[in-house]
């Protein structure tokens, strides 16, 4: 009887915690991830636009490891060069809720590979896949849409806010403004 | 008797562990000498204590008294001499000690009292390779490379020692001590090599998980050598003149590699990885893990975790045909 | 001091001393609980005899039956037992960790475990061994034998006692299971910033290390307390200080060391998961903090734990030479004050950790000097017991010849420290394999070779029954060969440039042979372990029946029945020697006149020794083990958010004031 109670205990504790999973070693033989993603709820038709998810979105935004690979990558790639450290300058900002391009991570993801009208560059081909998703998925602790205990704590710098993990969760309200500063010259 | 012969056979492995590109005690600058000549000194004070010490243990472990001896008699002529013989003991173990820290400090003296020197570097400790920074009073002549150093022999060397990211901690053992390097401090050290080699270091605090793959090179050459070295490395990375390294170089500069790496002289302007502008001429990559060779280069491109599992480079996609000409182009920036 | 007693002493003392019923001499008009004259309807233990007083007493100090009475349970012998067992099977897991390490070093370039894992093992086998096995092992022993030694029937505090082997139990099993689930630590056992901190460390790893700090630190300082006052007030009557057996003075001085260095390790680790937690910037160089900060606050600590593991195997090694050199200690006071100046000396010298770190020389060498000075009351020790074996009558047992096994090693461990006390020699040897071998010298050599000989040695005291001998030397020829062909070649590896926690190495550096040597040599040591593994499992079916005093030794422990009764003595012994049963071969003079239908012990002056009070002890209560597991929530609970101190203190809180709800005391009742 005892035994019972014990292996489902005992199988928990050999589950490994995929949160905490180091997978540094990206498949190379796979091209760029495909996704299908909607901007907006809205398509012709009775039904909803065709969408395809792979499932990498939640593998990069629920590690810890990957989120924190892309918060060192998102200051190496000089991504604070206009977003600062999520506030915004002349890119929009990245903590607060609302997202002109989607803001699940699978938009965010597109967006760094294509590029956005009025100055995001494309940086297909320039960042590996795999870090794109790391950065994307730090884009999103930002405004806290990854569970908490995958959020970064505190770097080692001078600090300009709450850590992301200290941030109170968010939420993604699509279709946001083109900060001022952002705009083409009219 | 039957412990002689493991002791025989451990005192020849000690032998044979003088030698060595990497080990404290082939020493080949004036502190590692130091150090060496000090560290035999101990061995042989201590090893003679512990031989004493042992001899005195065996000879206690023969029966003397009675079977049925009354363990709470004692004989007070006895127990005068032990404590005589242990107060001995006592005193000379204090000489010894105290003799130690005086020999020791001398050594330290030593040790820490830098040179004027005409060479100062500055070595960054980054997760996990070495950046260096050669310092001139001509900021022409300041230029940065990794993992490798190259020092002109018999001359100190100045090194400041910083950190990035981590604690990271600067060791060539056959040239001197380690010394850390400390996120948000400096500390200096200084190293002079007696004739020209190649002297192997590798960092020695632990620093994550490439902590084992974080290793450097000194490269001691004559004066002349050394400022043709210099010279050629100051200069920007020739542009290749084959269509193979042309190519090379196109696909190098249209991939992920300009986010990261520099080479002056082109376009590729990133800082947070090692410099490449003449990584050819380096004797290896990935900070001591792979030779510089064609085949090391481009599998080292192709699958950096699987030299180095963990490592900051990323694995790009490239087409098959691509791998050769970027290998060709990266080992032709002599 | 040294003298022989004389058959007239040994008579002085009356078989059957009373204790005065309530004419206790206080001032007029202070009277308290304690000075009240005893209930003349309560039963004394003077007043029945033999059998019938065994069976009263041990059905007044049992443990009851059933889950709720084990959990319930105050009694030190039992929560000893656990706290032994439990230390000893983390030395097995920690063992298992280090020989998968070594087989992966076996060879150049191999491919056993990856560096993630590698990383993970070393550290789970570093706090494994120093927090959950080497710090634990001592205290264990202490609540075992300590207030058999003295003379009691209980340990101080006894419920602080049963609460602190729930947080001890439940953190190492935390932390165990986090690594089963891959959220083990691997920033090392000491965790140094910023590697550990939050940007450098995700996830909850570093945390688990962190809290796992917290959980054996409460509980080593709660045990240490009790210990102390064990030692110092529950002794019977007649143990004047200089009676004390060295076993007990080496737990005593362990215990103050313990009270002093914890904090700051308990410090350390607060600061860190403040860091890593609420965003804190104590350690963070860009606003001020300074990574450095840590690691003094780290081996403020981390030097005296060094101590706190070897101190009490001075204790066991000092038992079992007396008992088999068959003579009383030679230097009973230097001793002791060697003990005590180890003690002292050992918050002196942390800086020895950091001389690669580029302080300021001078300061540096002060280290130095103290460092090497340290090696004066350890030779004090070493010399002292040569002596007594010198002049004694060497019984080879296996004990001994693990205390044996313990000279050779530690002495070549403890002469290689004083290489590394050199801030020179240390800049070249720091962080290297080295240091890998002469802290196992030091340690396995100083702490695990003492504890086998211990448990050899009490063994029969702990089950009643004698383990192999015959296992026993083969289990100490294996330990000893296969311990030096495994750490002796670890110096010229160090030497030969091979830093430590590397999980990889290279075939041209040259290292393959040595390491090879020690991979083999670390698999024999392994080895022998099982076959104490098997020798204990079997002695404790099949061993020899052993009676109270196997080995014809002189301490108190061995008065009482083996395994003990619950009460420990019928009646109190009166000690007028170091060495009681020597002194008192026939039977041991005895105090009379404690309850029989209570826990009632004797409170004793800290330095005559004199009995002072009589004083009822704990009653077996759940509370302890509900307090640790609200402890428990607690702790596991601020790892993830800060909000765990505002909904975990209510639980805890409700818990301790069940803990410490004033009952009526039994004698009242009545």
């Amino acid at each position: 009887m005892k035994v019972y109670l014990v292996l489902p205990l005992v199988a928990f504790a050999l589950a490994a915690c995929e949160r905490e999973d180091r997978e540094y070693r990206a498949n190379p033989m796979t091209a760029e991830s495909q996704e299908k993603i909607a901007l907006v709820p809205l398509s012709a038709g009775p039904s909803g636009p065709t969408e395809y998810r792979s499932g990498l979105g939640k593998e990069y935004e629920e590690n810890a490891f990957h989120i924190s690979q892309g918060q060192r990558f998102y200051t190496w790639f000089n991504c604070n060069g206009c977003h600062a450290n999520g506030g915004g300058g002349s890119g929009p900002a990245l903590m607060d809720d609302r997202w002109i391009y989607g803001g699940q991570i699978e938009n965010i993801v597109q967006t760094i590979r294509e590029g956005r009208p009025n100055g995001m560059p494309s940086f297909r081909r320039k960042i590996p896949d795999d870090q794109i998703w790391e950065i994307a998925a730090y884009v999103r602790s930002m405004g806290r849409n990854v569970p908490k205990a995958a959020a970064p704590g505190r770097k080692d710098d001078m600090s300009p806010g709450p850590a992301e993990q200290r941030r109170p969760p968010g939420q993604v309200i699509d279709g946001g403004q083109v900060p001022p500063s952002a705009q083409m010259p009219q | 008797m039957k412990r002689l012969v493991p002791l025989l056979l451990i005192v020849t492995l000690a032998l044979a562990g003088c030698q060595g590109w990497q080990s404290a005690l082939d020493a080949h600058g004036p502190a590692a000498h130091t150090l060496a000549n000090m560290f035999w000194i101990f061995v042989a004070v201590l090893g003679t204590v512990w031989f004493l010490t042992m001899a005195a243990l065996l000879l206690a472990l023969r029966r003397r008294r009675p079977v049925d001896a009354d363990p709470l008699v004692t004989d007070p002529g006895t127990e005068k001499r032990m404590t005589m013989t242990i107060s001995v003991a006592i005193g000379l173990t204090l000489v010894t000690v105290i003799t130690f820290t005086g020999l020791s400090y001398a050594a330290q003296k030593v040790l820490y009292s830098h040179k004027d020197g005409a060479l100062t570097l500055l070595v960054t400790g980054q997760q996990w390779w070495w950046e260096v920074t050669y310092e001139d009073e001509q900021p022409s002549r300041v230029f940065t490379t990794a993992n490798e150093i190259h020092i002109p022999v018999g001359e100190p060397v100045l090194i400041k020692l910083e950190a990035s990211d981590v604690i990271h901690s600067f060791w060539i053992p056959n040239l001197t001590g380690k010394m850390d390097a400390i996120p948000g401090r400096q500390n200096q050290i200084q190293i002079q090599a007696d004739r020209p080699g190649l002297y192997r270091g590798q960092c020695a605090e632990f620093c994550g998980l490439q902590h084992a793959h974080m290793g450097i090179v000194v490269i001691a050459d004559t004066r002349e050598d050394f400022e043709r070295w210099r010279d050629h490395q100051v200069s920007s990375a020739i542009a290749p003149n084959d269509p193979e390294r042309q190519r090379g170089m196109e696909i190098f500069l249209s991939r992920p590699c300009i986010m990261c790496h520099q080479v002056r002289g082109t376009d590729a302007g990133g800082k947070v990885a090692p410099d490449l502008t003449h990584v050819g001429s380096r004797r290896t990559i990935g900070a001591g893990t792979l030779t510089t060779t064609r085949g090391n280069i481009a599998a080292w491109i192709v699958d950096p975790h699987g030299v180095k599992p963990g490592v900051n480079m990323p694995t790009i996609q490239l087409e098959p045909d691509e791998v050769q000409p970027l290998a060709s182009y990266l080992e032709g920036l002599k | 001091m040294t003298q022989a007693i004389t058959a007239h002493e040994r008579d002085a003392v009356p078989e059957v001393t009373r204790l005065a019923t309530g004419e206790r001499g206080g001032a007029p008009g202070i009277t308290s609980e304690a000075d009240r004259p005893p209930d003349p309807q309560e039963l004394r233990d003077d007043q029945v005899d033999g059998p019938e007083l065994t069976a009263r007493l041990a059905k007044t100090w049992g443990t009851e039956k059933g889950l709720i009475g084990a959990l319930s349970t105050v009694d030190h012998k039992v929560i000893g037992r656990r706290f032994i067992v439990t230390a000893i099977i983390f030395l097995f897991l920690g063992g298992l960790s280090a020989v998968v390490m070594r087989l992966q070093l076996a060879q150049p370039e191999n491919n056993l475990v990856g560096p993630d894992l590698y990383n993970q093992l070393f550290t789970m086998h570093g706090v494994t061994m120093m927090f959950l096995f080497g710090v634990p092992i001592g205290e264990a022993f202490a609540v075992y034998l300590v207030p058999l030694m003295v003379g009691t029937r209980n340990i101080g505090f006894p419920r602080l006692n049963a609460f602190s082997y729930y947080v001890y139990l439940f953190g190492g099993l935390m932390i165990w299971v986090a690594f089963m689930r891959n959220i083990g630590p691997d920033v090392g056992w000491f965790a140094y910033v910023p590697l550990s901190g939050p940007e450098f460390s995700p996830g909850k790893r570093a945390d688990v290390w962190a809290q796992m700090i917290t959980f054996t630190e409460v509980s080593g300082i709660a045990i240490a307390i009790s210990t102390v006052v064990t030692a110092f007030k529950l002794r019977a009557p007649g143990m004047t200080l200089d009676r004390i057996p060295l076993f007990v003075w080496a737990e005593l001085v362990n215990s103050f060391v313990i009270i002093f260095a914890l904090p700051a390790v308990v410090t350390a680790s607060a600061f860190l998961l403040m860091d890593r937690l609420i965003g804190t910037h104590i350690f963070n160089p860009a606003e001020g903090g300074d990574a450095l900060l840590y690691q003094h606050l780290f081996w403020f600590f981390g030097h005296p734990e060094v101590y706190i593991i070897f101190l009490p195997a001075t204790g066991w090694v000092s038992a079992i030479v007396v008992t088999f050199a068959r003579r009383q200690v030679f230097g009973y006071i230097p001793l002791v004050l060697s003990l005590i100046a180890t003690g002292f000396l050992s918050f002196g010298l942390w800086v020895h950790h950091m001389f690669t770190t580029g302080l300021p020389q001078l300061g540096a060498s002060f280290f130095t000097a103290s460092s090497m000075l340290i090696a004066i009351p350890n030779g004090i020790q070493i010399f002292c017991w040569i002596a007594t074996l010198w002049d004694g009558r060497p019984v080879f047992r296996a004990p001994l010849l693990f205390v044996i096994g313990f000279f050779f090693i530690f002495v070549a461990g403890g002469l290689s420290g004083i290489m590394l006390a050199s801030v020179p020699l240390d800049t070249q040897v720091h962080d290297t394999f080295f240091v890998v071998a002469h802290f196992h010298y030091v340690l396995i050599g100083g702490n695990v070779f003492p504890l086998i000989g211990a448990i050899y040695y009490w063994f029969p005291k702990f089950t009643g029954r004698m383990m192999s001998e015959r296992l026993g030397k083969w289990h100490f020829g294996l330990a000893f060969i296969g311990f030096n062909v495994a750490f002796f070649p670890m110096h010229i590896t160090g030497l030969m440039g091979m830093p430590r926690r590397v999980y990889t190495y290279m075939p041209e550096m040259g290292w393959a042979n040595l390491n090879m040597i020690s991979t083999i040599g670390a698999v024999l040591f392994f080895g022998s372990f099982l076959l104490f593994l098997h020798n204990i499992v079997a002695s404790a079916r099949r061993g020899a029946l052993a009676g109270p005093n196997p080995w014809n030794a002189g301490t108190l422990e061995w008065a009482a029945a083996s395994p003990p009764m619950p009460q420990n003595f019928d009646r109190i012994p009166v000690v007028t020697n170091r060495e009681p049963l020597w002194a008192h071969r026939d039977t041991l003079p005895v105090v009379a006149g404690l309850s029989v239908e209570n826990r009632e012990q004797i409170v004793s002056t800290v330095t005559a020794g004199r009995a002072d009070l009589r004083e009822t002890t704990p009653e077996p209560s759940i509370w302890p083990f509900l307090t640790a597991i609200a402890t428990t929530i607690l702790f596991i609970g601020s790892m993830f958010t800060p909000w765990a101190f505002v909904w975990g203190t209510p639980p805890l809180a409700l818990a301790l004031i069940g803990w410490f709800w004033p009952k009526p005391s039994t004698e009242d009742e009545k």
